[in-house]
């Protein structure tokens, strides 16, 4: 009984395709379920934003970028520990909530550059498919790639306060009072890495072009922190500080540190930090509007994505 | 005189067709809406700066020098080169321009008019009235900025478009180059001003409105410096397109 259904030398009636089980079987195990492709697509894009398991061409930016970052703290602390007692420092040299305004740029050129490497690529080329092919629904992707980013900004912005944070302890300063303010820097590097990622993350699944992404995103960051600190100065020597406070509301870097100095009395960088409760009060809920903004804007943008 | 001499006889300078698909590459599909959205950002400053201290040398020259040159003017020629070249080369498109019997200095002559185009239209024309708005008193300094800015813009532009023929990051480079090396460093380091097209056309600036915005450059180096970097950019880009292999990197 060679052939299951006829007779042999029936050659004529048989069917001329058969599909033959050649006793492969399929994987019948436990799959993973959405969590763990969370989970690694979260720390993919991590670490793809500084360029591990990438290309040595993109680990260049990142890393650059970092090393810049880090510079400045290092000299702060070194001068800090040398000179110490010659200068009679009791203090950092530069607050924690100051480092990230002074740093903009480099910040906003490392957002401006691998938001697009995180967002656009997925759509432009279409990979997208294959991501929503997987047991993950739409909204876990983007609050996924969005965290990614949120991080890889957090980790840039944090490390130089992490930084002097120890080079300061170690000098000596008094230690609880240095956690009290450094733990305060942090939350605001929190803040400022989930505005800046939650905009630039909006930008560039907006503009999908190549090269495009990068450009509008350092138009947002950069023009609009431009605009708002030329307001600040002028509303400061005018004597229109009102006007000031509010310009702050527009830009995350003067935001976020409106709602350190509000939060923390951390020493104002800008010209013109919010003085009253109200206005403090508005500085706040304007950075979770940035933020829950931005994420209801993606929300809405990967709704019309068509797998 | 000018349209006579480019559409002279001998092989011409410009072609009409590049032009207008040119043009048609930067504002096609809400491309060309980051390009409008400059403008009016520092005309929208200028209204409010004036409102807030009236007519004041200091808050206008911070405006048009700070916002306008060192920021929207570079931007705006970054905008429009990399909309000009970048994105043909990126989808290959590139290789059916290069086939017509077109000199290929003639094809970046072309699109760099657009490119000029958008830097009189987008950064000058915005510049002068900014200028008005903010001192409608003294003109000179409006004219001023309107003729730094577009000296400068087409020198951001040469060099642009010599960057998009070399390099596929050409605005992620072009971007770092203009923050870091013209905004950053220029601002704390006065020898970057003997390199620096931002610092050039401040000089034009400097002798026209009669401020001071960069001291101990010389006239003549700002002018020759920028006319240098215009010609010799375009120079460069259309010979680097003689021979371009359009494989590229990556």
């Amino acid at each position: 009984m060679s052939s299951p259904s006829d007779a042999p030398g029936d050659t004529r009636s048989r069917p001329a395709g058969v599909i033959h089980d050649l006793g492969y079987r399929p994987y019948g195990g436990p799959r993973l379920g959405e969590g763990p492709v969370a989970w690694s697509l979260f720390v993919t894009g991590l670490r793809h934003t500084y360029g591990l398991g990438r290309s040595g061409r993109s680990k260049v930016l990142p890393m650059l970028l970092l090393g810049l970052m880090l510079l400045p703290a290092l000299i702060l602390v070194g001068v800090l520990v040398q000179a110490r007692n010659l200068l009679g420092l009791d203090d950092q040299i530069v607050a924690y909530s100051t480092y990230p305004l002074t740093t903009q740029l480099l910040i906003s050129v490392f957002v401006a550059a691998q938001a697009p490497a995180l967002i656009s690529r997925d759509l432009r080329f279409r990979t997208i498919t294959l991501y929503l092919a997987r047991p993950m629904r739409r909204a876990v992707y983007v609050l996924v790639r969005l965290a990614s980013l949120t991080v890889a900004t957090f980790v840039l912005v944090a490390s130089p306060l992490l930084l002097m944070y120890v080079g300061g302890v170690l000098a000596d300063l008094p230690l609880v009072r240095e956690t009290g303010r450094f733990l305060g820097g942090l939350v605001g590097a929190a803040l400022l890495a989930a505005c800046l990622a939650g905009l630039a993350a909006l930008v560039s699944a907006l503009t999908i072009r190549r090269g495009l992404a990068v450009t509008a995103v350092i138009v947002v960051l950069l023009v609009s922190y431009t605009v708002v600190s030329t307001i600040q100065g002028i509303a400061l020597d005018s004597g229109h500080e009102t006007v000031g406070e509010v310009a702050g509301l527009f830009s995350p870097y003067t935001l976020v540190n409106g709602v350190q100095v509000f939060l923390f009395d951390s020493p104002e960088a800008t010209p013109t930090p919010p003085t009253t409760d109200p206005m403090g009060v508005v500085y706040v809920v304007a950075c979770l509007v940035i933020v829950l903004g931005s994420i209801g804007g993606l929300l809405a943008r990967y709704r019309r994505v068509s797998p | 005189m000018l349209a006579s001499l480019c559409f002279a006889r001998g092989p011409r300078m410009i072609s009409p067709t590049i032009v207008r698909l040119g043009a048609l590459s930067i504002f096609g599909r809400w491309r060309g809406a980051l390009l409008f959205v400059l403008p009016l950002v520092l005309l929208g400053l200028s209204v409010l700066v004036r409102f807030l201290v009236g007519e004041d040398e200091t808050g206008a020259r911070n405006t048009l020098y700070g916002l306008g040159m060192v920021v929207i003017v570079p931007l705006i020629a970054l905008l429009a080169t990399s909309g000009l070249l970048a994105p043909e080369i990126d989808d290959g498109s590139i290789s059916y321009l290069l086939a017509k019997p077109i000199s290929r200095y003639t094809i970046i002559v072309s699109k760099l008019l657009v490119a000029a185009g958008c830097v009189l239209v987008f950064g000058a024309v915005p510049m002068l009235a900014a200028g008005l708005i903010l001192l409608p008193g003294t003109p000179a300094l409006g004219v001023g900025f309107a003729v730094g800015s577009l000296v400068g813009g087409l020198a951001y532009c040469a060099v642009f478009a010599l960057l998009s023929v070399l390099t596929r990051h050409a605005v992620v480079i072009g971007l770092i180059y203009l923050l870091i090396w013209e905004g950053l460093l220029g601002g704390l380091l006065s020898g970057v001003r003997w390199l620096s097209v931002t610092r050039w056309s401040a000089e034009l600036v400097d002798r026209i409105a009669g401020l001071s915005l960069v001291d101990n450059l010389s006239l003549p180096y700002a002018v020759i410096a920028s006319g240098t970097v215009i010609v010799a950019g375009t120079w460069l880009t259309g010979r680097r397109l003689r021979a371009f292999n359009l494989t590229g990197d990556e």
